[in-house]
């Protein structure tokens, strides 16, 4: 189906935040964090107009709108919207305006509040420009605005080294991966001719048809595994809560490290379908998730936790995308949609524990639930869909994941198992993080814990009570949101039935029991295994993290040698490479073409003019030979007269006047110079050094030759010179043709010259005026001085 | 170089020359001359004079300071073009005033203008390095 | 008629590079001013070269009578002419200043700004 055209509104919702952005600071200054309140409306009437394309979408219809932005390269601002779309910006949206409420209270008096504001709402309209948009350049753009605000946000807390760190490490990564993205794009326009992702999916073999799959495919995983943080990928996410918890909950759980997952879908339908995405995919989603909920169990850090789940859930996002089995593609579109929600609110969740109690290790955490209720009941909602319990839209995404694994097409067992082992963890966690602070004996805490304000709990409330509305309303969501969603990934009509509870007794259902028993029995023994994997982790003792720190390490490292390999700091080595290739630029194009000109005959000069070449030739050899400054000077003030004449001779007495009034001013300054000089260098060098720089200097003269001779032998095109002897006095009143190109044929030329002669006088000046500090070499002589009397008296 | 000859003669050869460049200058559009040349002339002069009689008189002797008179000198330059503006014509388009005084004719224009701006570049700015480098030997 | 000329920018070049080439600054110095005439005269010589008719009209024409030697890079060479002293002005003085500062005028005791021992590059966060 073609998608229909539609007004300007959805692009300006994208460029809305942006808007935002720029006012966010002025609006925190006036009302400060209450400011949250009006900014929250922005992301609001977003997610306003968005649920209205829900009821278009759901019925198959898709639309795009576009502005022309850079047309002579086909690059457009534009917008698709479809299932896919519609469900990410409903997501980016709605927890976007929580986000900002809740920051709003969790940044309370802080001083940058308003750029993180700033910041905020530019990731926002970043990330709605990249899951609506249609062209394939400005998609690159906005993934890698995520990139960059997702590295200013992590960096936020700029003065802390880990930060900026943190901050590094993720743009590195992911700023890599776009790079790989943006070539997988260009080969893709240069091997379809298309641009926009619409006209790709209008035919979905395009891109199989072209021989370029593999490098397509393969540029496309890195810019995807590296986002959304695939092994061996994986160490940026954890190393990214280094962020204020929103920046957390926002970017790193709910939104920006699900565009590449986003990508992975929205590709599907052009690159999935093949051995190559059946078996790279689930390969690397399922050792993620493996590895994912095995290092989280490790840690004792609630974000930390938390953000090794998030890795957990997207390997296993990526994983159940790697297949063309409906079911699994179901589930993975279901997940996605509780995942969001769950992580979104948990992530708020711990922030709230850590700005109340001052602390979100969970080991000196404990029994919160009378002092925050409200907290605890949000927690326990979003822990129950996280660990897939009913009535919680977590079961039911558990549920046809576990159906679509179950009828996997080979590798069944292997990848149930998997996800099993991966969800049985996720339980684990979850109670941890839901239980641990809030259950058990009151344990002292930094801070007295008490309930936040509401800007704190409205965000993991809403979000965990939609993770139950929207599983109540199981039937209505299946029609609205998943099954558009699929559609968007198969490529076809899809229509999906959703229900609460199980309608039979299924090997779903048995898999859900086994999760939940496994679980169970591995939370009663969390320390244990906690230590275990530290245990093992210490065994390994090196990680992809470390990599990183030496592989930048290595990078600077052989920077560094480099540099000093080729800046040797040695001016003459500077000056022959320099001349070495200016011999070459000059004598190799003559030399591959055979065309050195042949010796003309010498024309018959006069006798004063061989006189005057070799009064010149003189001069030359003199400075060359000179062995006192004054004899030097004497010597360049002959070959400058010399050439004043030469150009006498040829019918050039401007030039000539000129140049004998520079030789004159030359040698005087030279003298006045020279003479407070107290040396003028015998030029020796070593036998070695002056053959070499003898033949590089011949070198380039001699090819110097060569081409003015081979020059003046072409014939010469008068045209130009002509066009000045012609309208000289005829048009500009003036018969000295010279001083008429100078002062009007080519009077803006000269006004940039005098210019150059005005900024070289200024410069003169301030090199003479211009004096090391006095009082501060004074300071430091005096200070050197102290330090030597004192050195000997000991 | 500070010979009793030198310095009697040397204010004389400095007007003279002076003179000359501007002469030089003035002719410069219909014979050999012009704005560089006049100008790399009286920056000679000026040296010379400094060499003769000191720095300090040959500032006294030209007051402003020499990189003023080149900033005035671009001024004037780039001031020349805008003219044209009055006449909705591209910048730096040439004006022309002629007419005859006393039975010689006269020109005016915005070249000649143009022209003078360059031999005050020059001047001044040769002038300032000359009088700068010529300074510095008495410290 | 050039041929002769275009061997002596030949030699031009050669004194100039060998000059640049020096350890001295004075030296370069002096090479640069050199590699001055020598761009000059090739530019001059690229337009060609006729004996001693300059590009003046007479009074009473207007356009030139005879052919005469080429004005454009004449022009192009009258501005670099005086561009060029300002800059060697200004390279004498840096020249100078350096010797003032630093005490020498080899270019290999110059290492202030690249130093014999200078550290690897920071590898901090």
């Amino acid at each position: 189906m073609t998608p229909a055209a539609i007004d300007d509104t959805t692009l300006l919702a994208v460029l809305a935040p942006f808007a935002a952005a720029v006012v966010a600071p002025v609006l925190t200054r006036w009302f400060k964090h209450n400011a949250a309140w009006p900014l929250a409306l922005v992301p609001a009437l977003i997610f306003l107009h968005f649920t209205g394309f829900i009821g278009p979408v759901s019925h198959g219809e898709t639309f795009v709108a576009s502005k022309a932005w850079a047309p002579s390269f086909g690059v457009n601002f534009s917008v698709y919207v479809d299932g896919l779309s519609t469900l990410f910006a409903l997501l980016i949206s709605g927890i976007g305006t929580f986000i900002i409420l809740y920051s709003g209270g969790y940044l309370k008096d802080h001083a940058q509040q308003g750029r993180f504001f700033s910041f905020m709402f530019l990731f926002m309209g970043s990330m709605l420009g990249l899951v609506l948009g249609n062209n394939l350049i400005s998609l690159f753009i906005f993934w890698e605005l995520t990139s960059i605000t997702s590295f200013l946000l992590i960096g936020f807390d700029n003065l802390r080294a880990a930060s900026r760190r943190a901050a590094l490490q993720a743009l590195l990564v992911t700023g890599g991966g776009g790079l790989a993205l943006l070539a997988a794009f260009i080969l893709i326009i240069s091997a379809t001719g298309e641009i926009e992702m619409s006209a790709l999916l209008g035919s979905p073999d395009i891109i199989k048809d072209t021989g370029l799959y593999l490098p397509i495919f393969l540029l496309v995983l890195g810019g995807a595994f590296t986002k959304s943080a695939q092994f061996p990928f994986h160490f940026w996410l954890p190393n990214a809560m280094e962020a204020p918890t929103p920046v957390s909950a926002y970017l790193h759980s709910a939104t920006m490290v699900k565009a590449g997952v986003y990508l992975l879908m929205r590709m599907h339908p052009l690159l999935g379908d093949t051995v190559l995405w059946t078996t790279i995919l689930p390969l690397f989603g399922g050792l993620t998730l493996l590895v994912g909920t095995l290092l989280a169990v490790r840690q004792t850090d609630l974000k930390l936790m938390l953000a090794y789940t998030t890795v957990a859930s997207l390997g296993l996002l990526v994983m159940l995308t790697g297949t063309s089995h409906e079911k699994a593609l179901e589930g993975a579109v279901l997940y996605l949609l509780a995942h969001s929600l769950f992580k979104g609110g948990l992530f708020m969740v711990a922030g709230t524990i850590d700005h109340e109690a001052g602390t979100r290790d969970v080991t000196r955490l404990g029994g919160l639930r009378s002092a925050m209720p409200i907290t605890f009941a949000a927690a326990c909602l979003a822990a129950l869909s996280m660990a897939g319990l009913p009535p919680f839209i977590g079961f039911i995404a558990k549920e046809v994941l576990y159906y679509g694994t179950w009828n996997w097409p080979g590798a069944g067992l292997a990848v149930t198992l998997t996800a099993v082992a991966g969800n049985a963890l996720m339980l684990v966690i979850a109670a941890a993080v839901a239980l641990k602070p809030f259950m058990g004996p009151k344990v002292e805490t930094p801070k007295h814990a008490h309930e936040g304000p509401v800007l704190l709990y409205a965000g993991p409330v809403v979000l965990s009570l939609t993770g139950l509305v929207l599983a109540l309303m199981a039937h209505t969501t299946g029609e609205l949101f998943v099954g558009p969603t699929l559609s968007s990934l198969t490529g076809e009509a899809t229509h999906v039935e959703l229900h609460l509870l199980p309608t039979s007794f299924n090997a779903p259902l048995i898999l859900s029991l086994i999760t939940i028993g496994l679980g169970i029995v591995l939370f009663t023994q969390l320390d244990r295994l906690r230590a275990l994997m530290g245990a093992v982790l210490a065994a390994i003792g090196w990680g992809p993290d470390r990599g990183f720190d030496q592989f930048v390490a290595g990078i600077v490292g052989f920077s560094g040698r480099f540099t000093r390999l080729v800046q040797t700091g040695n001016m003459r080595t500077y000056m022959i490479v320099i001349f070495v290739f200016t011999a070459i630029a000059v004598l190799l194009p003559g030399y591959l073409t055979g065309g050195f000109p042949a010796m003309p005959d010498m024309p018959v000069y006069r006798f004063y003019e061989w006189g005057i070449f070799f009064i010149a030739a003189l001069g030359l050899v003199a400075v060359l030979i000179a062995k006192t400054r004054l004899t030097a000077i004497v010597s360049l003030g002959i070959q400058g007269f010399a050439v004043a004449l030469i150009f006498m001779m040829f019918g050039a007495p401007d030039l000539s006047f000129t140049q004998f009034m520079v030789e004159t001013l030359s040698v005087v300054i030279l003298a006045l110079v020279m003479t407070r000089l107290n040396l003028m260098p015998n030029d020796h060098r070593p036998l070695p050094v002056a053959l070499l720089t003898g033949a590089v200097a011949c070198a380039a003269g001699l090819g110097m030759t060569l081409t003015l001779l081979a020059i003046t032998q072409q014939p010469f095109d008068t045209r130009l010179s002509d066009f000045f002897a012609q309208y000289s006095r005829a048009i500009a009143h003036g018969r000295n043709i010279v001083n008429v190109i100078i002062v009007d044929f080519r009077g803006f030329d000269t006004l940039g010259e005098i210019a150059v002669v005005v900024l070289a006088g200024l410069c003169v000046l301030a090199l003479i005026r211009v004096r090391t500090k006095p009082d501060k070499t004074a300071e430091a002589s005096t200070v050197n001085a102290r330090q030597a009397q004192v050195s000997e008296a000991r | 170089m500070r010979t009793i000859i030198f310095r009697t003669i040397a204010p004389f050869l400095t007007a003279l020359m002076i003179l000359f460049s501007v002469f030089v200058l003035l002719r410069g559009h219909n014979d050999p001359g012009g704005g560089f040349i006049g100008g790399l002339i009286a920056a000679s002069a000026l040296a010379i004079f400094g060499i003769a009689c000191g720095v300090a008189s040959v500032r006294r002797a030209i007051y402003f300071h020499p990189m003023g008179v080149s900033g005035f000198g671009l001024f004037l330059a780039a001031l020349a073009g805008i003219l044209s503006f009055f006449k909705s014509q591209a910048y730096m388009t040439s004006q022309w005033l002629i007419f005859e005084l006393f039975d010689v004719e006269i020109a005016l224009s915005t070249p000649m203008v143009f022209d003078i701006g360059v031999y005050l570049v020059v001047v001044g700015a040769i002038g300032s390095i000359a009088l700068a480098l010529e300074e510095r030997e008495n410290d | 008629m050039e041929t002769g000329v275009v061997i002596l920018i030949g030699l031009f070049f050669t004194v100039a590079i060998y000059l640049m080439l020096s350890k001295y600054l004075v030296r370069m110095l002096l090479g640069i001013a050199i590699l001055g005439n020598a761009v000059n005269l090739l530019i001059f010589t690229n337009g060609r070269l006729l004996r001693e008719v300059p590009p003046l009209i007479p009074e009473h024409l207007y356009v030139p009578e005879v052919v005469t030697a080429n004005p454009l890079p004449q022009a192009l060479v009258l501005t670099a002419i005086v561009i060029s002293f300002s800059f060697f002005a200004f390279l004498l003085v840096l020249a100078f200043r350096a010797y003032q500062e630093l005490g020498t005028d080899g270019v290999n005791e110059m290492r202030l700004a690249e130093p014999e021992d200078d550290p690897t590059p920071p590898q901090g966060y």
